[in-house]
């Protein structure tokens, strides 16, 4: 019993914790609709602003909740910069769009936090009154974590008071509900956003600042720090504080006593809840449905079939493709296997993302049990390569389907976050089963045929099984399939009248992109012998998110093209010092200045001046 | 990287331009006269775990200078052509694929994470190219993956856990607990303790175990279930900023009071740093004491190290040293970079390392390259390794035949 | 026998009875308005229809076939056409594209792979929209049209399942007075050649009063009047609640 007490305290100041977190990133989206992918980032700044401040402060009460503050304010002045800098010109933008902004901002962040700080962990020395502790129930509980159980409600409290007191707060809450309305009421929302913007990341700072006497400021806390916050952020409901009060309790505590019957299934558990809210709570537990924006039916761009020219253009790169062998050595081809891999992933994502509208953050999650697949079917099976590939395909759309049953039924952010949940549980399946899928060693020896083992060969062969799929997705997007997809993302109330099956469509374009991404990864699988958890990490997923966005989510040719250009991109940046500055920096231009991605923005210039 | 120094500050003008030329001209000259330099490919993860890789690449930097101030090998000097593969295994294999078909290196080494070391293994097998991995821990790696082009310098998790078990059978009291990060590392970590330990102490009974997920241990928690057990001793893997919070969780919390605690890697400057003046006193940890380690070569390495980056090596520094080391002597020894000849000759060839003497094992290809086992203290206000005694990796290995038989997987 | 026969239709939305009770049929041929003033309960009478909204007390006779609580897909394919008060297109597609759609669904072509979707249907689309004067319009992009031209492309829509019931809510909203009595006198010409029987809410009562076979008045979720245009003018009570109400002619 003693024991339960202390566990429950425990489980309070780890909700607290993710509380801190979340509320900022919920306040944001609240009113500005921007999925902050950079709020880790903050949180992240904050700890290490903190850490400056605090090392040079004396030690005692006071000065360090002095200390906390700055480091707040701080954060807080960064996020106004951030917000008047980068987000304020894209408030317009798709979603996706802003989400992939914020993305660049956390690969900017992460180098310029290496660079000021150093790569090492910086911790901060806790006087005394730091380390101390009560009895509680015969044993000790840090008495900090106290201070922390009270942060949390303090918190949601003084943001209720915010909210529901002050004259902004009224504000705030309109333009949540109604940002159009707010605006046509003569409200400066620049001002108002810019506000609220440096508000949530200075709670973000908070967050950072306060995790200090408990760990460490180091260069991994924004990533980690960024899935927690969703998930709390998703089951509480988008834009709901209370709710991500609630959820953070609910994990929290989830957290504290999972640990103990269930050592080793922590890292699944978040994600098994997050999945479980949304299968039975499509808007999390205290969510309500998004309003639809007014005037959000984005002028969407008319598929019409390739003009002539552009055609002709891609002859001429497929016939360039099919060349390859003749002039590229071994390293060309290979890179060359790869970026086909990579087309294929982007295409398939674009498929369920463009016209199914579905956008997806666990794309990898296919890719990564396709790869899978074909390496036990190797191994374990002892198959031959043609039927690793073969299996890949129909474990990933398998799967895809299965998942795709709960996913579908869901939109927008909500839908990508529940693709991310599953792909987060397959990778901690993945990741922690060692006796099954090798765990983070991965599966070796799965090269190709011998047949297949030039990589000449090879490389043909992944032309033929991922440029005849991508084409193969194409070719479905014009046909009758690829209409009535469109037609269940262009109006749902329509589609539904005109006696579509909304559900099983959605589902079916979910399977086969699922499907597509899988056989794209049992070709990567054979092209690089082995198969690793990091093909199903978050950071994979991303990948084929920018590639799709760099083209330009609205152009049928935009995946291939995105992925060649992110491809290309990638490799040249790799060997240069602060890559990933310049990665960051590269998408954040490209998303002010090419909405459309290179596809998109070629297509409107290949459009002026002729008849629409 | 030391391929892409000034060529971002370049202003280009006709003469830089044919300077150009001519550099780019030149190696390919003095190949043909046998004189070019040797080029070692090296790929680790740069800025996935720059606290590690950073000191490490001060490391090999500072061997490659040596080797070459002193005339290099083969009366040819050396040249590593580095790579980051951002901590993603499937880059590290193109980057060896660039390595190998565009760089032309005579050889392949490097990595720090298991799974980027085990694909550079497997690439390093399929294309049979000789592969020297530093860091990777994973016992896959010499043992059930292991092969005739892979070999390993550090001491692998079985080392680590069997250097540490002597100690730990020392310690009073029967009922253990541990903690490890969940995956591969921290699995084997713990299985092989267990197992060397219930050898040595028949009465030992493990009570309680935590999993941690890699990066994100819920410390408080993870400390009161430990706590909860009452164990007398416990066994722990976790590392980096894992370590630090489950530290600090246990100080406040008094987890470790009276209570004996074995800790793998601990000792190592980049994780005891951290925890600052927090260290817990008296784990027996596996590590490098650094500057109290007076002996020739620790204290020349010391010496040059600061001389050059003015700061004191880290574990990294040495395992970067050791790599260039232990790769010179293997050419060294076979007199040529011929891959096939490499793969057969490296086996016996003995270095030098700041730890003193090492060599290659013929059975499985490790490197007897040891480690200090010690106890933690702090001085200063800094976590130190105190009662260390250096621990030769030779002797922290099965039996040959034992080996054999993990070695066919 | 009637197209459409309701009986006892009911629906609340927690303590208001949004629909109460109404009954109705519509023959084939026949256009019947629904009319009321705001929160009268047409929008929810005519979601319950096509099966958006499952009603809670009532049956929905279809042709003689109880159709009460079928999704809106199944209802669409007995027969039942729809258009909606805040256009319902596909904006990515081009208007010949859009009949296309409903009728690749109505000819069970939806779930192929391969042929291209233009070839299915074009001359059966082009007629359709030729019957709504849209023809000319075909290329364009359903997203860039004028709103006339939107409800006409609805219209064309809505008739690609060949239907025996047309349910138009709100069809003229939005549109220019000349525009709305073209394509009422267009529905109603429908109505007549095919023998569709239509369903309509309006607000504009020149309309109502001009095409409406029969009219059906409701308050409150039920039905006050019902009657030809004469009968409902001089109808006390629907003066007292409805006209009384301040709606006139062309109001909103």
């Amino acid at each position: 019993m003693d024991f339960v007490v202390v566990q429950a305290l425990t489980g309070l100041a780890g909700a607290s914790s993710l509380f801190l977190v979340a509320a900022g990133l919920t306040v944001i989206f609240g009113v500005t609709r921007v999925v902050n992918f950079a709020h880790g980032s903050l949180y992240m700044l904050g700890a290490y602003i903190g850490w400056s401040i605090l090392t040079r402060l004396p030690r005692d009460p006071a000065w360090f909740a002095a200390g906390v503050l700055l480091a707040a304010l701080a954060t807080a002045a960064l996020g106004a910069l951030l917000e008047m800098g980068l987000l304020r010109r894209i408030y317009r933008a798709p979603e996706l769009l802003q989400l992939l902004a914020t993305f660049g901002v956390v690969l900017m962040v992460q180098d310029a936090a290496l660079y000021l700080w150093g790569p090492d962990e910086l911790t901060l020395p806790r006087p005394p009154w730091l380390r101390g502790f009560v009895a509680v129930a015969g044993s000790r509980f840090p008495l900090f974590d106290l201070v922390l159980i009270g942060v949390g409600p303090l918190v949601l409290g003084l943001l209720w008071l915010l909210l529901a007191r002050t004259r902004f707060g009224v504000l705030l809450r309109a333009a949540t509900q109604d940002r159009e309305m707010v605006a046509a009421l003569g409200v400066d929302q620049t001002v108002l956003f810019t506000v609220v913007f440096a508000l949530g990341a200075g709670l973000a700072g908070l967050g950072g600042v306060l995790s200090l006497p408990d760990g460490s400021a180091n260069l991994h806390i924004d990533l980690d720090v960024i899935t927690d916050a969703f998930v709390v952020v998703v089951v509480g409901g988008m834009g709901s504080l209370p709710g991500a009060f609630l959820a953070a309790l609910l994990i929290g505590e989830l957290q504290a006593f999972g640990i103990v019957l269930l050592p080793k299934i922590t890292l699944v558990l978040v994600f098994l809840v997050m999945a479980v809210v949304l299968v039975f709570r499509p808007h999390g537990l205290l969510g309500r449905p998004q309003a639809v924006a007014r005037g959000a039916a984005e002028a969407l761009a008319l598929v019409r079939p390739a003009v002539p020219a552009l055609r002709w253009l891609g002859l001429a790169v497929l016939a360039l493709a099919l060349a390859a062998p003749l002039f590229a050595g071994p390293y060309l081809l290979s890179v060359l296997t790869e970026m086909l891999v990579a087309v294929l992933f982007a295409a398939s994502l674009h498929f369920m993302m463009g016209p199914g509208g579905m956008a997806s953050f666990g794309h990898a999650a296919w890719f990564g049990i396709g790869a899978y697949a074909a390496a036990l079917a190797t191994h374990a099976l002892a198959a031959p390569m043609p039927a690793g590939l073969l299996l890949a395909p129909l474990a990933a759309g398998a799967a895809a389907g299965l998942f795709g049953w709960f996913i579908v039924r869901l939109s927008g952010v909500y839908l990508a976050m529940l693709t991310l949940a599953f792909a987060q549980i397959v990778w901690a399946v993945v990741f922690q089963w060692d006796a099954v899928t090798g765990g983070d060693n991965g599966i070796l020896g799965v090269w190709p045929a011998r047949w297949a083992g030039d990589p000449r060969v090879y490389y043909l062969l992944a032309l033929a099984l991922c440029g005849g799929a991508a084409m193969l997705l194409r070719r479905v997007l014009y046909a009758p399939f690829g209409y009535a997809l469109r037609a269940t993302r262009d109006s749902p109330l329509r589609a539904e009248a005109i006696g579509l099956h909304a559900g099983r469509i959605r589902l079916a374009a979910f399977a086969l992109a699922g499907a597509a991404a899988g056989l794209a990864g049992g070709v990567f699988a054979y092209a690089k012998g082995s198969v690793f958890p990091t093909y199903i990490a978050v950071g994979h997923s991303v990948d084929a998110l920018v590639a799709v966005l760099l083209g330009g989510v609205q152009t049928i040719a935009g995946p291939v093209v995105g992925a060649l250009a992110y491809t290309a991109l990638f490799d040249a940046l790799l060997t240069t010092s602060f890559w990933r500055f310049k990665l960051g920096a590269f998408i954040v231009l490209l998303v002010l200045f090419f909405p459309a991605g290179i596809a998109g923005a070629a297509q409107r210039l290949w459009e002026r001046g002729r008849p629409a | 990287m030391p391929r892409n120094k000034g060529t971002e500050t370049m202003t280009v003008t006709r003469r830089t331009l044919l300077a150009a030329a001519g550099t780019l001209a030149a190696p390919a000259l003095v190949r043909a006269q046998g004189s070019a330099p040797i080029r070692i490919g090296e790929i680790n993860s740069y800025t996935a775990v720059p606290a590690f890789t950073l000191p490490y690449r001060n490391g090999w930097q500072l061997a490659v200078e040596q080797v070459n101030a002193a005339g290099g090998v083969l009366g040819r000097k050396i040249e590593v052509v580095s790579r980051d593969d951002a901590g993603k295994p499937q880059d590290a294999i193109r980057l060896a694929g660039e390595l190998v078909n565009e760089q032309k290196v005579d050889l392949l080494s490097g990595g720090f994470l298991s799974n980027v070391g085990l694909a550079l293994s497997d690439y390093a097998k399929q294309n049979k190219k000789l592969f020297i991995a530093g860091e990777p821990l994973t016992d896959a790696l010499v043992w059930s993956d292991g092969h005739r082009y892979c070999y390993r310098l550090r001491p692998s998790t079985y080392m680590q856990a069997a250097m540490l078990v002597d100690d730990a059978a020392k310690l009073p009291g029967t009922r253990w607990v541990t903690v490890a990060p969940n995956y591969e590392y921290g699995q084997s970590a713990v299985k092989w303790f267990k197992l060397l330990l219930a050898k040595k102490r028949p009465d030992v009974t493990f009570i309680g175990e935590q999993w941690p997920a890699l990066g994100k241990i819920d410390a408080g928690a993870t400390v009161a279930a430990l706590e909860a057990a009452k164990p007398d001793n416990i066994f722990n893997v976790t590392f980096g900023g894992d370590l630090t919070n489950f530290v600090r969780a246990g100080n406040t919390r008094g987890l470790f009071e009276k209570r004996g605690v074995v800790s793998v890697l601990t000792g190592e400057p980049e994780y005891l740093e951290p925890l600052g003046e927090e260290t817990p006193t008296g784990w027996i940890v596996t590590g490098y004491p650094v500057e109290s380690v007076i002996n020739t070569t620790n204290t020349a390495f010391i010496a040059a190290y600061k001389a050059r980056f003015k700061e004191m090596p880290k574990m990294g520094s040495v395992v970067g040293f050791a790599l260039i080391t232990s790769i010179v002597a293997g050419i060294a020894k076979t007199g040529a970079v011929d891959t096939e000849k490499m793969a057969d000759s490296f086996a016996g060839a003995s270095f030098d390392t700041p730890f003193g003497r090492a060599m290659w094992r013929k059975q499985d290809h490790q490197g007897t390259l040891g480690t200090y086992v010690g106890k933690t203290a702090v001085k200063d206000g800094h976590g130190v390794m105190v009662d260390w005694r250096y621990v030769d990796g030779a002797g922290a290995l099965p039996t040959d035949a034992e080996v054999a038989k993990l070695r066919q997987g | 026998m009637s197209v459409l026969a309701v009986s006892g239709l009911g629906k609340s939305f927690g303590a208001v009875r949004a629909v109460d009770g109404v009954s109705f049929a519509v023959a084939a041929g026949e256009m019947l308005a629904l009319i009321g003033p705001n929160g009268a309960g047409k929008s929810t009478c005519f979601n319950m229809l096509n099966g958006q909204i499952r009603p809670e007390t009532g049956r929905i006779l279809l042709g003689g076939r109880d159709i009460t609580g079928l999704p809106p897909r199944r209802v669409w394919r007995l027969g039942v056409g729809r258009t909606f008060q805040i256009t319902a297109t596909f904006a990515s597609m081009s208007v010949r594209e859009n009949v296309q759609a409903a009728l690749l669904s109505f000819h069970r072509r939806v779930w192929r792979w391969w042929r291209p979707a233009r070839g299915y249907f074009a001359a059966e689309a082009d007629a359709l929209l030729d019957q709504v004067g849209m023809r000319a319009q075909g290329d364009r992009a359903a997203g860039v049209l004028a709103y006339g031209d939107l409800k006409r492309l609805e219209l064309a829509i809505a008739l690609a399942n060949g239907p025996t019931l047309l349910l138009m809510d709100e069809p003229t909203a939005g549109m220019a007075p000349a525009e709305r009595v073209a394509l009422m006198a267009l529905a109603r010409r429908l109505a007549g050649e095919r023998g569709i029987a239509v369903l309509f809410t309006e607000h504009d009562m020149d309309v109502v009063f001009g095409v409406a076979d029969r009219i059906l008045v409701l308050d409150r979720g039920r039905v006050i009047a019902e009657g030809d245009g004469v009968a409902i003018r001089a109808d006390a009570r629907v003066r007292a609640v409805y006209l009384g109400s301040g709606a006139t002619s062309g109001g909103h």
